[in-house]
């Protein structure tokens, strides 16, 4: 399932957006929120898809602390690497989840935290290379037990 | 709340230039500011907002934190490591508290 809805991203790299929509998920109102963040974060630019990878289970048991993980395919150099991350949750309280800021020091780009998820969301993750450029992945994650409150 | 106690686990040694995972944890509450107590009230927002990590005062990795970061935050991420040195990892408290810890690495 994962393979067929990455396949479907790389297919669809214009419209990420509209890939996402048939997933079946209800309008949210931080969706849009989401969206902002985004272009907030790309300074305006639509994220194509591929480079980034976001590793994440597909059914969280418990919405408390959910393992998350970003690798974005770069050499790391000082003249090509991996400038941030940011990771965002759509159905959360505030879609806002955490920003990784990388350097040719990180080696690799690629980090691994814990999260808290609300219900079950899709969770996206934009890369922002230092020449500007822009790269989204996302993934739906079913939350059991929400992580919000109570 | 005790004072948060981070943990850190990177190799004591590494070859030159070599690529090295480093994992740290730190206990807090990570309070979101969503939960309300027993009268209804809501317990304002407490999170480590920040978090760092230099070798020899280079920045390698950085992290800003939203609420939605889990209780004991935990990090996982790489570093090169071009000679011997400190690495120094650094929290920042929503009340502007800071913690550190240091710990170094020998080049082989």
């Amino acid at each position: 399932m994962t393979l067929t809805r990455r396949q479907a991203l790389v297919a669809g790299a214009g419209a990420v957006v509209a890939t996402a929509l048939p997933f079946g998920m209800p309008a949210f109102a931080s969706e849009e929120d989401t969206q902002k963040h985004i272009m907030e974060f790309t300074g305006g630019k639509t994220p194509e898809a591929g480079k980034i990878t976001l590793d994440a289970p597909e059914i969280a048991e418990n919405g408390n602390t959910v393992p998350i993980g970003v690798t974005v395919d770069s050499p790391m150099t000082a003249d090509s690497y991996v400038e941030s991350v940011i990771l965002l949750a759509d159905g959360n309280p505030s879609p806002g989840v955490a920003t990784f800021n990388f350097t040719p020091m990180s080696g690799t780009a690629a980090a691994t935290t814990r999260m808290r998820l609300a219900k079950t969301q899709n969770v996206v993750a934009v890369a922002k290379m230092n020449d500007g450029s822009v790269f989204m992945d996302q993934k739906q994650i079913k939350v059991t037990i929400g992580g919000c409150g109570g | 709340m005790s004072t948060p106690k981070p943990r850190v686990k990177l190799p004591k040694s590494a070859a030159k230039d070599e690529i090295i995972t480093i994992k740290t944890l730190i206990s807090h509450d990570m309070e979101s500011g969503q939960r309300k107590d027993k009268d209804g009230n809501a317990i304002p927002r407490k999170i480590l907002n920040t978090f760092t990590c230099e070798f020899n005062g280079q920045a390698v990795f950085s992290c800003n934190m939203e609420p939605a970061i889990s209780a004991n935050p935990y990090f996982e991420f790489n570093a090169r490591v071009p000679e011997s040195g400190t690495f120094k990892f650094s929290w920042v408290d929503d009340d502007g508290t800071v913690i550190t810890h240091e710990q170094d690495i020998e080049v082989k």
